[in-house]
């Protein structure tokens, strides 16, 4: 039997979520070279346009359709997943480095005895074995690792967000949707009594224009500079590197680098951050590049579209007031 | 109340130094330290022993080394009433499905218990797997990203997790599995009392014998994964500098750069 690469896709409030599309692109790679096809795993209620899965590149839908699979709990999917891949016996399972699938894949790994590797960032197939080549940050982010599952089944991973784009949406592929309607006879432990759902606010992930700030700033405070002017720009929001989160300047999720997030914005503006490799790995993918750094050997001038050698703490307060007057 | 904490030493990150030659850690040369992120799992534990009505017991737990039973005794100092240390040479080199395994098996060798509480991740290896991989091995709930405790007695717990969606409000019954954000508050120092306590606490030490395992189901023989090679990340990219004579002149550049790119 010709075993599939499977993704688990993400729903959030009724819809497919687009990382769904991202693990489509990482999954369809490894299919091809295992000429194998690629499956994706989709749980919810009442959800539609299930046929933009096929149009991002899977072969097969396998959609659980339940009431209870309205929203994420942790043992409900586990009650329908864990069964389904034991008979299925899918070669890959990719799923996001979400909160989701962060928290559904070493729960089904440790009920299937599986190998799993978090937050990778490439994925390859080994040729001679065709075994799964997960490549993560290791040692505190300071290397990479390649890890692979040699001895069981599934090999699962996750990858992270804005790791890979999409590919094009292809109207005229063709796919099979299977509607599964599972039985759920499990009472959960687990009740969700409400969801609040943050207010708005541009995710650093997703913005356009991304200012990160690093121990050039000094001081802890002088980050509100880099929040006024990220509120100037539009879609903007607001890194740092891992030194200033560690030192706890600002909070972890602003985080960019290889133990923090991966962003691709237009326009990565750098301030006072020296670049090494931990956090280069981050933002290397940015469309171009601002650095303003004091030291000019600071290796991050060697990725910038634009590097001012000068002092942020006199920039950038000028910078905020210039923006400003553009806004009135 | 019994209260399980699971604890980890890990290097101090920023003064990682890599073996150029091999590509792994020099951990001689590195100081040890207690995760931070694993403080927060302490203090959640210590809010829930103030919030519950009884009497509740804590203990930590940690795999490692022998001297990782530092970081057992701080975890005392903070207000934790005992230690477990899992340390055999043969469990080394657990992913973490095998380090799952071997503190699922401890954890099923000791007293009921209503709660396991961990951190977010470790900041070594960064994975955050432990937990939900613990919980699906012994087929507890779990909650992860808990930011908040609400409410908490014999039979459940009411807490909050933030996802990066929002926050969601939950209802877990016990026993369960937790892990816990830095939201969860300022993890507190250790009393002079608590050094005093963890001084003279007694850590009792698990090992293979002990746990009741064979060789094979632990460490790196156990582990479902291997390593297959260690290197840094390749960065290539090219870039022009400009040196700005005053900071006016720099920000007409950077504003100059962003109009190009339809920003502005």
């Amino acid at each position: 039997m010709r075993r599939d690469v499977f993704i688990l896709g993400e729903v959030r409030d009724g819809r497919i979520h687009p990382v769904t599309y991202e693990l489509l692109a990482w999954g369809k790679e490894l299919a091809n070279k295992l000429e194998a096809g690629l499956s994706a795993l989709v749980l919810g209620h009442n959800l539609e346009h299930l046929e933009e899965i096929i149009y991002y590149g899977a072969d097969k839908v396998f959609y659980f359709e339940h009431p209870k699979l309205g929203s994420f709990n942790v043992e409900i999917y586990a009650d329908v997943l864990v069964p389904f891949i034991r008979k299925i016996e899918p070669d890959i399972v990719l799923a996001g480095a979400t909160t989701t699938g962060r928290t559904i894949m070493p729960y089904l790994a440790g009920k299937l005895k599986a190998g799993l590797t978090a937050d990778c960032t490439s994925l390859d197939i080994e040729e001679k074995t065709g075994l799964l080549l997960q490549t993560r940050p290791a040692i505190g982010g300071n290397v990479l690792a390649t890890i692979k599952t040699p001895y069981c089944k599934p090999q699962m991973a996750t990858v992270r967000p804005k790791g890979k784009k999409p590919l094009e949406r292809d109207t005229k592929r063709v796919g099979e949707i299977e509607i599964i309607r599972p039985q759920i006879d499990l009472n959960p432990r687990i009740e969700i009594l409400e969801i609040k759902p943050r207010e708005e606010e541009i995710s650093l992930v997703d913005a356009e224009v991304v200012i990160a700030g690093g121990k050039g700033l000094k001081d802890p405070k002088n980050f509100s500079l880099l929040f006024e002017i990220s509120k100037l720009l539009d879609s903007s929001a607001v890194g740092a590197s891992r030194a200033v989160v560690d030192m706890g300047w600002i909070e972890y999720p602003h985080q960019v680098g290889l133990s923090g997030k991966t962003v691709n914005p237009k326009v990565y503006i750098a301030v006072g951050i020296s670049g090494a490799v931990q956090h280069l790995a981050g933002m290397i993918n940015s469309e171009s590049v601002i650095a303003i750094n004091k030291d000019p050997e600071a290796p991050i001038f060697q990725v910038a579209d634009l590097g001012i050698v000068g002092d942020a703490l006199e920039i950038l307060p000028v910078l905020k007031r210039k923006l400003e007057e553009r806004k009135r | 109340m019994n209260i399980y904490v699971l604890v980890k030493q890990v290097p101090a990150t920023d003064k990682v130094k890599i073996d150029e030659t091999t590509g792994t850690m020099k951990r001689e040369e590195i100081e040890a330290v207690i995760n931070p992120l694993d403080l927060y799992a302490i203090e959640a534990s210590l809010q829930i022993k103030e919030l519950y009505k009884g009497d509740a017991y804590i203990t930590a737990i940690s795999m490692g080394p022998p001297k990782a039973e530092e970081v057992l005794r701080e975890a005392i100092a903070m207000g934790c009433d005992g230690g477990i240390l899992l340390s055999d040479r043969a469990f080394a080199g657990a992913d973490t499905w095998a380090t799952s395994y071997t503190i699922a098996t401890l954890i099923k060798r000791l007293k009921p218990f209503s709660l396991i509480i961990t951190g977010e991740r470790a900041t070594d290896g960064e994975t955050g797997q432990v937990g939900p991989s613990l919980a699906g091995q012994l087929d507890l709930p779990i909650v992860t990203y808990t930011s908040k405790i609400i409410e908490i007695n014999e039979e459940y717990s009411i807490l909050e997790r933030e996802t990066e969606y929002g926050t969601e409000i939950v209802k877990t019954k016990l026993p369960g599995v937790i892990s816990v954000t830095k939201a969860i508050g300022e993890p507190r120092l250790p009393t002079l009392r608590g050094k005093i306590r963890a001084r003279n606490t007694k850590i009792e030490v698990f090992d293979l014998e002990k746990l009741g395992v064979r060789d094979e189901e632990v460490g790196l023989s156990g582990s479902l994964t291997r390593v297959v090679k260690v290197f840094y990340p390749k960065i290539s990219r090219s870039g022009k500098k400009i040196k700005a004579r005053n900071p006016d002149e720099a920000v007409d550049c950077i504003i100059k750069f962003l109009e190009e790119r339809s920003i502005l």
